[in-house]
């Protein structure tokens, strides 16, 4: 039943104190066979399976969740969004992803706050400017909008940052992407979710999954903590806990599971109408809606899944933000928190069938998989209901570690790893 | 954040140590006779223990030495440190 949010709905539950909304989605039993089951309920995974049910016409499947949808990475990320990628490969990826994040409001009928403030990375050496000039010519010919500013364009584009050639790491000069900006997490996690449940998609939550069945080198199932399910098709979205997971059907990742630190400042007004990373000094910091600075930490050099990170990692980004924006050295902190992000040796993801007939991988996004989320569900739909990759995930596929087609994204991941 | 002891400093904070990821992958012994798989394998395929695992440190802004650890990664409590060399504890 199509409960299509708009003005008339809202003064009609207006009617009734807004109590009697119907629920976004469902809380269902699982039942005893899929076609095809999601692993984790997060962006991904939501919309991994919404793409499932629309394009390709799947509507008997299930997705599990450990805890509650969206509560992972998809609500602990600052929500950057972006495709200035160097490599052809990520270029067509993340640019896929961002042109749907265009029309996903109208498309979920579900407002995710997509915001195309901008991006901006910034130079602080010789080396820096070299790749960011070369990453802007990169990304033109791949028809991604990409321009390189000097340090008067910087300061004029973002007013408050420092850009007195005598601070530690003076600015020199930066990219902006103009596409490119901000939207609110957990909408996407809410407004994918709404979309699959309507089209019959079983959202299990509270639903842990304990061991996979294998029947040679095929899949038959899985067992969770709400008992066995049956299917032939499951794809895997669990980022930090993928190669938990993996281990369960015995598979092997290239994976490692680090902290990775976010934090957000008590509300002000608003100050900084854009998004500006560092990757040099590791900085980078937006403005919520709601006011506060959004910080983005870096992460810690060693596999935790403790959802914390050191604090030294937060103190290097303060110091760092306070010497590039002096104006914020009275704010105070409201929260800290971690994320675990699965990082893959070239700091691409991996969007791939495996060598188990049936079972689906799509991880190692490490510190960056929010701005992929709604085309990483599309490309992981298709290669699960195909069998076989997109033409745009092709190249993110798992044998490039055996080929040695790496797909090296470290200088635009732009989160030190 | 947690506290690490160094087997030749004692216990000091952890910021003053690099993690060198997990322990006892051996170099092989004949790389020219390695098949592209068991590259992948020995270059990047990693357990990614959520657990107890066992893992090298270096002490960077104290002795500079390596060794290993056997932490838990679900809470980073570590469990036992032993030297480069030594036979590993069980735990």
């Amino acid at each position: 039943m199509k409960n299509k949010y708009s003005i008339f709905s809202l003064v009609k539950n207006a009617f009734s104190y807004h109590e009697n909304w119907e629920k976004a989605w469902k809380d269902p039993e699982p039942k005893k066979e899929y076609d095809a089951i999601i692993i984790g309920g997060g962006g991904h995974g939501l919309a991994t399976a919404y793409y499932l049910a629309k394009k390709h016409d799947m509507k008997n499947i299930a997705l599990v969740e450990k805890g509650w949808i969206g509560g992972g990475n998809t609500g602990r990320n600052t929500t950057i969004i972006r495709s200035n990628y160097l490599w052809d490969a990520s270029a067509g990826l993340y640019d896929h992803a961002l042109r749907i994040w265009e029309g996903l409001s109208q498309e979920l009928n579900y407002n995710v706050m997509f915001s195309q403030r901008g991006v901006m990375n910034l130079a602080h050496n010789l080396q820096d400017v070299r790749d960011l000039k070369r990453r802007t010519h990169a990304n033109r010919l791949n028809g991604i909008d990409a321009v390189y500013l000097n340090t008067e364009q910087v300061k004029k584009f973002c007013p408050i940052i420092n850009t007195s050639p005598d601070i530690r790491y003076p600015v020199l000069g930066g990219t902006l992407q103009r596409r490119a900006g901000t939207a609110r997490h957990d909408a996407v996690a809410w407004g994918y979710a709404r979309g699959a449940n309507e089209m019959g998609v079983d959202i299990i939550q509270n639903c842990e999954v304990k061991g996979i069945k294998r029947n040679g080198d095929s899949v038959e199932g899985i067992e969770t903590t709400k008992g066995f399910i049956k299917t032939k098709k499951i794809g895997v979205v669990a980022a930090g806990h993928s190669s938990v997971i993996a281990s369960m059907a015995g598979l092997k990742l290239p994976l490692e599971s680090k902290p990775l630190q976010a934090l957000v400042s008590e509300p002000v007004k608003p100050i900084i109408d854009t998004v500006v990373m560092s990757n040099a000094v590791h900085a980078y910091v937006s403005q919520s809606d709601k006011g506060e600075l959004v910080i983005g930490a870096g992460t810690d050099d060693y596999v935790s899944y403790s959802q914390k990170g050191s604090h030294d990692i937060v103190e290097g980004t303060l110091n760092a933000i306070l010497e590039l924006y002096p104006i914020f050295s009275r704010m105070r902190m409201l929260r800290q928190w971690g994320g675990i992000v699965d990082i893959c040796p070239d700091a691409s993801p991996i969007i791939s069938k495996t060598s188990i007939k049936g079972l689906y991988f799509n991880c190692g996004w490490g510190t960056g998989g929010f701005k992929a989320t709604p085309g990483s569900g599309d490309l992981f739909a298709h290669t699960i209901a195909n069998d076989e990759p997109h033409k745009l995930n092709a190249a993110f596929n798992i044998n490039r570690f055996v080929s040695g087609n790496l797909v090296d994204e470290h200088g635009a991941a732009a989160v030190a790893h | 954040m947690f506290v690490i002891n160094c087997p030749y400093c004692g216990e000091r904070e952890q910021s003053e140590f690099k993690a060198g990821g997990e322990a006892h992958i051996v170099r092989p012994k004949q790389p020219t006779e390695l098949s592209d798989d068991e590259w992948a394998e020995y270059l990047f395929m990693r357990k990614n223990i959520k657990g107890i695992q066992f893992e090298r440190w270096i002490h960077t802004h104290g002795c500079r030495k390596w060794f290993n650890v056997v932490r838990d990664t679900s809470n980073d409590k570590i469990k036992a440190v032993y030297k480069m060399g030594e036979e590993p504890p069980t735990v």
